[in-house]
């Protein structure tokens, strides 16, 4: 590689960083780095999984029949 | 990552100094120009700031990168699964192969689903690109790429449309007819053009426009209607392989990661990188957004999944076992991102529990290893594509607290 492509390489990645830094510091800022300590950050992860839970079907299954995927069972009756 | 200057014999007048000597090709302002060596070295330093050499941008490249581990550390009070402790642990899983789709020749690379819940757009190996019906297993349409290995596909929001590209360097676009005397193979529209292969695309939220990733090291977002170029993502440092854009409650954002082992969150109207993360240890095969737009995983060579949330601004959770070794290439959330679906490059799919870090199933059902995964969008099941040449749906029997006698 010349050199000439890794000072410019650099030199923009210097400026990303600075970039990256401050928007560490701004903690007003609504996304992305609104500065959540990880607690919180989870919990609201946690929080959005159970809210959800119950219309994942991968998760709870679903009733018989309304299941695209399952196929069709008859039944005898007797 | 390939080296992708090359060096050139050519014999002739220098575009600098003029004097007739053996040229390289250099790059000036995105104009390629041919200097002779000793112009060459000049230029390499022209770009430097009084006070700047490459030894001090690189130390205080490395500062920077120092402070920033530090801002967030201060941040890191817990971990993911401690949080979750209390949760319920999820009972035993059986998920069984529900559809067996085979059609494909060659190794499947790439699928998506379409809106409907119900097709499945497929690209593999030999270059072709099929369009299923998942219900039913039949192949709705199928066109044949003038290249090779099809990396990256995907469904169109209004269903009417797919685009594919691999080797080939491009994006293209398909409208889907039903009308047999169309060859749809000549409606088709070249929207994206990169440097070099194309590994991943996806339609924003509308038919109009495409975000792509190439092995270039770019991201692009294209206009479909007239091929233009919208926006250029620059910042990886090596080939791109994967995107997701973040659901749509959360804005103009994607996230991508790549063989520098980064995972970059982009504005997409900017074209700023807004957040990276490099805490993998090798190439990201595979990223994906938590369905709550504020996390996103990542699946990777060094056979771990990771979790990082974007608000607090770093890893939260790793999702390995010693005993996985081989890399991950493709990891989905269920809809509730309680689960974690990924797929290995030892045939296997692992489901992880994503608030715990636990494996709670592994799925056996592929003769080859797994490339491509995706929940479908109403999360009722999830397809896996795989390098044996058929893509199967999978769909859940839950067992809890049940004696099988």
């Amino acid at each position: 590689m010349s050199s000439g492509a890794s000072v410019s390489a650099l030199q923009r990645l210097v400026e990303q960083l600075k970039l990256e830094a401050g928007v560490e510091r701004i903690k007003v800022r609504p996304a992305p780095a609104s500065g959540l300590g990880v607690s919180q950050a989870a919990a609201e992860l946690q929080q959005y999984c159970m809210q959800n839970a119950c219309k994942d079907a991968l998760l709870v299954g679903v009733p018989a029949g309304s299941n695209p995927f399952r196929e069709h069972r008859s039944c005898a009756l007797l | 990552m390939c080296d992708q200057t090359f060096l050139v014999n050519v014999f002739g007048s220098c575009d600098k100094c003029f004097k007739q000597r053996a040229l390289r090709p250099v790059f000036k302002k995105s104009q390629q120009l041919s200097y002779c060596s000793p112009c060459a070295e000049i230029m390499a330093t022209d770009g430097l700031h009084e006070n700047e050499t490459l030894a001090s941008l690189k130390s205080e490249a490395e500062s920077l990168k120092g402070k920033l581990e530090e801002e967030r550390a201060k941040l890191h009070d817990v971990e993911l699964h401690q949080v979750a402790e209390r949760v319920e642990a999820l009972g035993q899983f059986v998920m069984k192969t529900r559809r067996t789709l085979k059609g494909h020749g060659n190794k499947v690379l790439c699928m998506d689903w379409c809106k409907d819940k119900r097709r499945i757009v497929s690209s593999s190996q030999d270059g072709k690109v099929i369009v299923w019906d998942s219900f039913t297993t039949n192949k709705e349409h199928a066109v044949t790429m003038p290249c090779t290995w099809v990396m990256a596909c995907a469904y169109a929001p209004s269903g009417c449309a797919i685009a594919c590209g691999g080797l080939d360097n491009k994006c293209s676009v398909y409208p889907l007819t039903f009308d047999k005397n169309e060859n749809m193979a000549a409606k088709k529209k070249s929207v994206a053009m990169h440097t070099n292969y194309l590994s991943a695309c996806s339609f924003t939220n509308s038919d109009m426009q495409i975000l792509t990733a190439s092995g270039d090291g770019t991201c692009a977002l294209w206009d479909v209607e007239s091929g233009q170029l919208l926006q250029s993502f620059h910042g990886h440092g090596a080939d791109v392989l994967c995107l997701d854009l973040a659901p749509s409650e959360t804005g103009n954002t994607f996230v991508s990661g790549g063989c520098d082992k980064k995972a970059m969150v982009w504005d997409m109207r900017s074209g700023q990188c807004v957040q990276a993360f490099e805490t993998h240890e090798s190439d990201i095969n595979s990223v994906r957004y938590y369905p709550s737009g504020d996390a996103f995983a990542s699946g990777s060579d060094d056979a771990t999944c990771r979790l990082y949330d974007l608000r607090a601004d770093r890893e939260v959770a790793i999702y390995s076992k010693e005993s996985i070794i081989f890399g991950a290439s493709s990891v989905d959330f269920s809809l509730s991102g309680r689960l974690l679906f990924a797929g290995y490059n030892d045939y296997t799919i692992n489901v992880w529990d994503v608030l715990k870090g636990s494996r709670v199933s592994i799925l056996f059902g592929h003769e080859n290893r797994v490339s491509t995964l995706r929940v479908s969008p109403d999360g009722t099941a999830f397809c896996s594509g795989s390098w044996d040449h058929t893509l199967r749906t999978k769909n859940y029997l839950f067992v809890s607290l049940q004696v099988w006698a």
